[in-house]
């Protein structure tokens, strides 16, 4: 199929970007939609210019580093998947396609498609861990069941990848789906208990900080995660939160 | 006498690692605080070094490529993780997880290492468990077990198809805990191009920053690199875009012998290969072997049918088809391991009965498990006269709730729908059981510079069994490394900071650019991927699932022609002071294009087939295992370790000799 692309280009975070116009034919159904942009980009070195940066890495919609706002949807316009897993199959032949970065004063562009999501790091390092050292004596991995239903949820919950995508999709840049993941994993199992009151608060200020927005409940977070992270995660952190408040 | 010491410690194997930590060395808590380590890569094996050894006191510097050490490829391992805790009651011990990674690495593993990293596969699954990770359960709410490859045992836990995503999430929260309170530093978007040397010891690399361009200087008193395997010498391969070798080569150029370079895994359940666009494989876990049945056609015209899309495989009848892996293997079925089960595929579709399109793919089948479960399920949930499409339904559930996110994989990938008609799987490079040689204490030839996870070479001999790398990335990471790390660094308490204002750095730093300055001036004809899908080409043909000498040694001189081709010819475009995507690609590709001839050069030496390595001179002739790979204890029963000299062609061979004191050498049969 042939496609025009209107991609965003920006050669750092200082500079100003804008949208650009490219052509490109030859493209089948059975490529995945960053195999397009290989495609683009083999064709862009050969002509000399520099080709589109964007992040990528496992290509098998696991390791969270591919993002692009593309037509306007985090991950494009198919559900439950990544970037890397949307394939052209799902566009027609004489489509036009805007491809963006992920927007949010959080995740300032690096280059042109890229963008820095550094504050998913330092909102896990406020919080994001249980205090256990490793030292071979910790008790055996069945002195504590957990109960099947839990422990469902939490691994649910744990699934995140951390791609920025409910960021991406949220009219107020909220990272809210994203922050309850991690504290909803740490509320359903025993080992996060111990420390449930300071984590909560510790993530949630660190959201803040970084200048994420506020949650107003609309929702198209969990339509737009590719791991179908639950809103019921938000709710959980609420109550965290409220909890660690009057405890606090 | 070989210059190699691996340093195995003497006594009964049962008793060689409690005896070793509690006789080496220790560093005091306060001078913990003097000394630096530097971690490349924040895998499994790399996030949990760096983060038990800052627990410990140490001041650590973590480096990847990626833009969080959450994003390693760690993260995309699927099926699960083993360790002898026997659980399950089915006769499980240290002992069998030892002989089943030696027997599955066909006897080409070192004995003591296998132990140690069985006798500490139980702490990992505590260990996790305290961070929170979130393994399956069952109703009563104790850890679930399943069964992978090459055992007879069920000793593997996981968390549905995401294991590896769990597990490297748990190291990178232990991280996390350590970068909050200082002692982890973490450089994300850093790349290692070189390892610094003072004094014959790793003293510090040289990272560029990704996003700046700019070359750094980094000293430690010690470096351990843990940057994976090197499976994208294939360019196609289960690996992520960028993982590569150029840690693990820079330290081999700078003294570290590189072992068993041809040992690599090609991994049987992968989706096919659809064109000529393809930029990388995608595994369908080995743990679906637990359910799926493998198999091909019977008859050539019914695949030949099927290819020209006139036949469905559905409309096959059980007594038209062929289990070939049951009727190969009737005591390990489906469950053969690896190395076995891709070939046994190989040979299916070489003979003519492959199945999609290009003829290269066979069929995982679920509809006999769908079956399976869906009756039991009517039957548990008190169901009288439940009809074929209820059971059906409850099957598929059952299946779902197992490997849903595996079966949805495969459909956004295929447009096929799994539950309804049979997965097309094919072999596909997995995975790197040779990597930088180390000895008991994983300390390469370099002292001071140590290797962990995939990229050593110790645990897995010519074959890795299934769930055994996450368990020895942890294993590594978490109980090995910050034990015996301390016994060198506890000569190191007086040395203070290491400076690099020195001429070692300057000349380094030096060296980097350099080549950085040669990358970008090449003459600008063909892109980095033009000559890494060549390398890869010549690499499936030549050095893949099966090997021949002439076919080697036509692999030497092709790779390095091709080298010779990339260095004059090689367009990288933009600048190298800036983030340039192409010029990380294109120092990587060079790399490769070193290291696969070593590659071509290792397996043309050893003229044996086992495991992994299969060479076509080496086969058995008669008898049961007629047809069968054909190991050569007498010749080979060694590690090859290369010494670098210059040209890939002119490294010389070390050999350590394996000796095996605890098993006995069988023929490895799976009949």
């Amino acid at each position: 199929m042939n496609l025009t692309l209107k991609i965003w280009r920006q050669k750092d975070a200082k500079s100003q970007g804008k949208i650009v116009d490219y052509q490109i034919s030859g493209i089948e159904g059975d490529m995945s939609f960053l195999e397009m942009l290989d495609v683009l980009n083999e064709d862009l070195i050969n002509k000399g210019e520099e080709p589109v940066v964007f992040d990528h890495d496992c290509r098998e919609g696991i390791c969270g580093a591919c993002s692009l706002q593309i037509n306007g949807e985090p991950h494009g316009p198919d559900r439950l998947i990544t970037t890397c897993q949307l394939h052209m199959r799902k566009f027609n032949d004489g489509d036009t396609i805007y491809i963006e970065p992920f927007r949010a004063k959080a995740f300032p562009v690096v280059k042109d498609l890229m963008v820095d999501r550094s504050a998913f790091d330092r909102i896990q390092q406020a919080g994001g861990y249980v205090s256990v050292n490793t030292s071979g004596n910790t008790i055996d991995a069945n002195a504590i069941p957990i109960e099947k239903e839990n422990a469902d949820d939490a691994f649910a919950a744990a699934t995140c990848i951390g791609c920025g995508a409910c960021v991406a999709a949220c009219k107020n840049a909220s990272a809210m789906l994203f922050t309850s993941a991690k504290v909803s994993q740490f509320a359903l199992l025993p080992q996060g208990q111990v420390e449930a009151t300071e984590r909560v608060l510790a993530m949630v200020n660190q959201m803040d900080e970084e200048g994420f927005g506020n949650c107003t409940n609309t929702g198209a977070c969990e339509i737009e995660c590719p791991k179908g992270i639950s809103l019921e995660n938000i709710a959980r952190m609420n109550r965290e939160y409220l909890k660690a408040s009057l405890k606090g | 006498m070989s210059i190699l010491d691996s340093k195995i410690p003497e006594g009964p194997l049962a008793d060689k690692w409690t005896k070793h930590k509690n006789t080496i060395n220790l560093v005091n808590p306060a001078n913990k605080r003097n000394i630096d380590v530097i971690v490349v890569g924040t895998g499994l094996a790399g996030g949990s070094a760096a983060a038990t050894l800052a627990e410990l006191g140490y001041n650590v510097k973590t480096f990847c490529y990626q833009d969080s050490p959450r994003r390693a490829h760690s993260i995309a391992a699927q099926g699960g993780i083993n360790a002898s805790k026997n659980y399950q009651g089915d006769g499980d011990s240290d002992y069998r997880l030892f002989y089943d990674t030696v027997k599955g690495g066909d006897y080409r593993s070192r004995e003591a290492n296998v132990y140690r990293l069985a006798e500490v596969s139980g702490n990992i699954i505590d260990q996790c468990v305290a961070q929170g990770v979130p393994f399956a359960r069952e109703y009563g709410g104790l850890l679930d077990n399943r069964s992978f490859g090459g055992v007879l045992v069920s000793r593997t836990f996981y968390a549905k198809g995401q294991t590896g995503q769990q597990l490297l999430l748990g190291a990178y929260s232990a991280m996390n805990r350590q970068i909050n309170r200082g002692k982890i530093q973490p450089f994300n978007r850093h790349e290692m191009l070189d390892l610094v040397k003072v004094d014959g010891k790793a003293r510090g690399i040289i990272a560029r920053n990704l996003v700046t361009g700019e070359i750094e200087r980094h000293s430690a008193h010690a470096v351990v690199l843990a940057t994976g395997g090197y499976g994208n010498v294939f360019f196609l391969s289960t690996n992520a875009m960028g993982s590569n070798v150029m840690a693990a080569w820079r330290a081999h150029r700078r003294g570290a012998f590189f072992a068993n370079p041809c040992y690599t895994q090609i991994h049987p359940t992968c989706i096919p290969v659809s064109g000529d666009h393809q930029s990388k494989l995608t595994l369908m876990s080995e743990s679906l072997r637990n359910d799926g049945r493998i198999w091909v056609p019977k008859r050539k015209e019914d695949a030949e049918a099927i290819r020209a899309g006139k036949l469905k495989p559905t409309q096959l009848a059980e007594d038209e088809r062929d289990y070939y892996l049951e009727r190969r293997y009737p005591a390990f079925g489906n469950l053969v391991p690896r190395d076995v089960a891709s070939r046994a595929a190989k040979e299916r579709c070489d003979a003519g009965f492959g199945v999609n399109k290009t003829g290269e793919a066979v069929y995982l089948d679920f509809a006999s498990a769908i079956q399976r479960y869906g009756s039991e399920k009517a039957l548990t949930s008190g169901m009288e006269n439940p009809s074929k499409e209820e059971i059906t339904k409850l099957g598929e559930e059952v299946i779902e709730n197992k490997y849903g996110n595996l079966f949805q994989m495969y459909e956004k990938i295929v447009d096929e729908n799994p539950y309804k008609t049979p997965m097309m799987i094919y072999p596909a490079v997995h995975y790197t059981m040779g990597g930088l040689w180390v000895d008991y204490n994983l300390q390469t030839t370099v002292p001071g510079c140590y290797a962990a996870g995939e990229a050593n070479f110790s645990d897995h001999g010519a074959n890795r069994l299934g769930a055994s790398a996450l368990m020895q990335g942890l294993a590594d990471g978490y109980f090995v490394l910050p034990y015996t790390i301390g016994d060198y660094l506890s000569h190191d308490i007086r040395t203070g900071e290491i400076p690099t204002d020195t001429p070692e750095f300057d000349q380094a730093e030096k060296d980097v650019k350099d080549r950085i300055q040669k990358l970008m001036g090449g003459s600008g004809t063909h892109s980095v991927d033009y000559y890494h899908k060549k390398l890869g080409k010549i690499m499936w043909n030549k050095c893949g699932m099966s090997r021949n000498e002439q076919g080697l040694k036509e692999a030497i001189e092709e790779i390095a022609a091709l080298r010779e081709d990339f260095w004059k010819n090689v367009k990288v475009p933009g600048t190298a002071d800036s983030m340039n995507p192409e010029l990380e690609k294109a120092g990587r590709v060079a790399d490769f294009l070193e290291l696969g001839e070593l590659f071509a050069k290792d397996a043309l030496n050893r003229n044996e087939s086992c495991g992994g390595h299969f060479r076509e001179e080496s086969v058995e002739q008669e008898g049961e295992q007629k047809g069968e790979a054909l190991r050569d204890d007498k010749n080979f029963k060694y590690v090859a370790a290369w010494e670098y000299k210059g040209e890939p062609k002119d490294a010389e061979l070390h050999k350590e000799e394996l000796t095996f004191e605890n098993i006995e050498l069988k023929t490895r049969s799976y009949k």
